[in-house]
């Protein structure tokens, strides 16, 4: 009898425990804070200044969600986390939502349970080399110490890479970003491979950045995207939409700078005027507020503007639009319409 | 005033389980046994609720499943079309070697501080407490990082060999190369007939155990003492050398060059391996030659005594006095620091070394998603490896420990 409720009790226990994660909107809200997976140091897509104050590309997504959600951009905390602990710090609950340039791929949605929101940037993985070592091509690399990032898809695809064309390496684990970059600036690897946007950030923070080569080889699809847990199907709206916001805002041409103006009346163009709250209801329909795209362009500016601080031609890091220019000047960024 | 002492008439009440100390203290342990086991099942029942709401049941069929990446050091055939189970294997297997080597590391090190920290010069007794102090009061994985730091700042990359003005050379004769990707040394090749010389090299080891109890026999006998040292070397060396030259010189070497990026040849051992050993055997010799130094200090200062009065040189008198009685007292420490050796060398992945825990609990936890069933494994590994050790040293100890008569 008494055993009985108390496997009840156990029951009951885990059910609860089971509803409380399911309302994410509702646990953001009651701690007044979102709390967001970034890495551990990658400049231009997350990293924290003198005063600890994370910025960068991925970091503006969740600024973005977090305005979005609590009206105030500042009201995020960032979970630095490595390769290997970003999918156990989310699913655990540790972290609301994970931005740290995460490849999109079916066995992280379908088996490891994630939902990946949508593509932030379209990536793949590329090789650095120092030029002295005269390759001129990753094909040339038979024989080569390559660092990887352990934990990664890139230590997959290079493994795919090295067989389908019958050459050998060595492969060299490492934990962080910084750890690969002191072994390869050091010459304990001969290369170093991973997202080729993170290795022109990379290469824009060393001593003398012309000395060093991207390989011509891309030797992967990685789309990089903010992830959050499976089933809370909310939660992950809010950040599909807050993250969509942003990139119809460059496209609708609505920037930091006249997303203020444009959302205190109807304008003409009825996108804009659903997309700012001014017209329809889409904000209350997630369960936010009416202008929660007005809070979330307003954060760090559109999609465009976002990439331009933190990654874009006229920073270190270099990167041109390519691929993630939007749809209408040849790229793949695109937002499914707000209606 | 009897009645207080009269046993209760009739027979078994239930109330004695609490009121009859006879019964209370089994009552207690009983109903604490019971407590214990619900608590433990509530918790994995809990685990196991959790993970089936998070869709994620408890399944070990990711073993089998091809692993798909790669691990640089591979004591057995390894290839990343492969399962996730010999990867873990793999891992296993270099977590074993790191361990025995340290442990090798550690206790030749050991014992020779702990001597010597007992010496009576005043500035080695000195150094070697500072080495103890200093080593065994920081954390292990600052000493392994610090080591695998200075290795790849400190050495040569392999392209500073290459060219005609390079700026590195290899030593011994062109035979060694240390790179701060590791340390590449030759390696023996077997021509025909090289067996012979593996057979009487075998053989002479044999030989010098036979002297040995030989010598001992005949000191018992007549009191007369053989340069057993010399001896023992000459057997160690002499017949070897002498069929390897007669049979034509069957053992080559295989040495290391450089080709293309890196050196070929000859055996290669890693950065990672030479810096996590010589960091978990460094930090531990200093536990290590505690114990030594209080397993001597354990032995009466009488003994000592006793040996030079008898005139017994120092070395003799350590060797035939004093360490025999100190092993009973270092064994058992002894073995908990090689438990703890083998349990930090999981920081392995630190530097990159894939042990079990970088493979099974790295990647492998990694690429599927099993965390709960992956560090179940790794526990489970972890803790026969231990078991394994301490009852190997609980034997040596049963060996040495003082029979009593």
């Amino acid at each position: 009898m008494k055993i009985t409720t108390f496997f009840g009790a156990v029951a009951a226990a885990t059910m609860t425990a089971g509803f409380a994660s399911a309302g994410t909107l509702d646990d953001v809200k009651a701690k007044g804070f979102l709390q967001c997976g970034v890495s551990t140091g990658l400049t231009g897509f997350s990293a924290a200044d003198a005063n600890g104050n994370w910025d960068g590309f991925d970091v503006a997504v969740c600024r973005a969600v977090a305005a979005a959600v609590l009206g105030d951009p500042q009201a995020v905390k960032f979970t630095p986390t490595t390769g290997k602990t970003r999918f156990t710090a989310l699913a655990s609950g540790e972290i609301d939502i994970l931005a740290r340039n995460t490849t999109w791929t079916f066995s992280r949605d379908v088996d490891l349970k994630f939902t990946f929101v949508g593509v932030n940037y379209y990536d793949g993985q590329g090789f650095i080399a120092p030029k002295e070592l005269g390759v001129s091509s990753a094909k040339d690399l038979d024989g080569a110490t390559v660092c990887i990032q352990t934990g990664t898809t890139t230590e997959l695809n290079l493994a795919d890479f090295f067989r389908t064309n019958n050459i050998s390496y060595e492969p060299v684990p490492i934990e962080t970003n910084a750890e690969a970059l002191q072994q390869y600036l050091a010459g304990a690897c001969d290369t170093y491979t991973t997202d080729a946007s993170g290795l022109a950030a990379s290469r824009a923070t060393f001593e003398n950045p012309e000395d060093h080569a991207l390989l011509p080889e891309i030797i992967s699809k990685e789309p990089l995207g903010p992830l959050v847990r499976h089933g809370d199907d909310q939660w992950a709206d809010i950040v599909r939409w807050s993250l969509n916001a942003l990139i119809a805002a460059e496209e609708l041409g609505v920037t930091s700078a006249n997303v203020k103006e444009s959302a205190m009346q109807a304008g003409n163009n009825p996108e804009i005027n659903r997309l700012l709250g001014t017209e329809g209801n889409l904000g209350e329909q997630l369960g936010l507020s009416a202008d929660f795209a007005k809070n979330a362009i307003a954060a760090g500016g559109n999609y465009g503007e976002i990439f331009a601080k933190n990654i874009g031609e006229s920073t270190p890091i270099g990167l041109a639009r390519g691929l993630n220019a939007q749809w209408t000047d040849g790229g793949l960024i695109y937002s499914p319409p707000f209606r | 005033m009897s009645a207080t002492t009269d046993p209760p008439k009739d027979g078994f009440q239930l109330s004695q389980l609490i009121y009859d100390t006879r019964y209370r203290s089994m009552t207690i342990q009983i109903v604490a046994l019971v407590l214990f086991l619900l608590g433990v099942g509530w918790l994995l029942n809990n685990a196991a609720q959790n993970l089936a709401a998070l869709g994620k049941p408890l399944s070990f069929g990711f073993l089998g499943e091809a692993a798909g990446y790669d691990i640089n050091q591979k004591l057995i055939e390894y290839n990343n079309q492969m399962s996730h189970g010999r990867a873990a294997l793999v891992g296993v297997l270099n977590t074993l070697l790191v361990a025995v080597l340290g442990c090798i590391l550690a206790t030749v090190l050991g014992v020779f501080i702990g001597v010597l920290r007992l010496s009576n010069n005043w500035v080695v007794s000195r150094l070697m407490t500072v080495y103890i102090e200093s080593f065994r009061n920081v954390p292990v994985l600052l000493w392994i990082v610090l080591t695998m730091a200075i290795f790849i700042e400190s050495f040569p990359a392999p392209r500073a060999f290459r060219g005609d003005n390079a700026t590195a050379s290899m030593s011994f004769w062109d035979s060694v190369a240390l790179t701060n990707r590791g340390l590449y040394i030759p390696k023996p090749e077997m021509y025909s007939g090289s067996m012979a010389v593996v057979v009487v090299f075998l053989l002479s080891i044999v030989g010098i155990f036979v002297f040995g109890s030989w010598s001992r026999k005949r000191q018992e006998a007549t009191g007369q003492i053989l340069p057993n040292f010399w001896i023992k070397l000459a057997i160690f060396f002499v017949p070897a050398l002498l069929v390897y030259f007669l049979m034509g010189r069957p053992i080559g070497l295989e040495l290391p060059a450089l080709k293309g990026f890196n050196f070929q040849g000859g055996i290669y051992m890693r950065n990672s391996l030479i810096a996590l050993t010589l960091a978990l055997g460094l930090y531990t010799a200093a536990f290590v030659a505690e114990n030594v130094r209080a397993g001597i200090m354990a032995v009466s200062k009488g003994q000592s005594e006793a040996a030079s009065a008898l005139g017994l040189s120092p070395g003799r008198t350590m060797n035939l006095i004093i360490l025999p009685q100190a092993l009973r007292v270092i064994i058992p420490p002894l073995i908990s620091q090689y438990l703890n050796l083998t349990k930090n060398s999981s920081l392995a992945i630190a530097v990159g070394y894939m042990d079990v825990t970088g493979t099974l609990g790295g990647i492998t936890l990694n690429q599927t998603g099993k965390e709960m069933e992956s560090l179940l494994i790794l526990m489970a590994i972890y803790l026969t490896i231990s078991l394994i050790i301490s009852s190997v040293m609980n034997w040596y100890n049963e060996s040495v420990k003082l029979r009593e008569r």
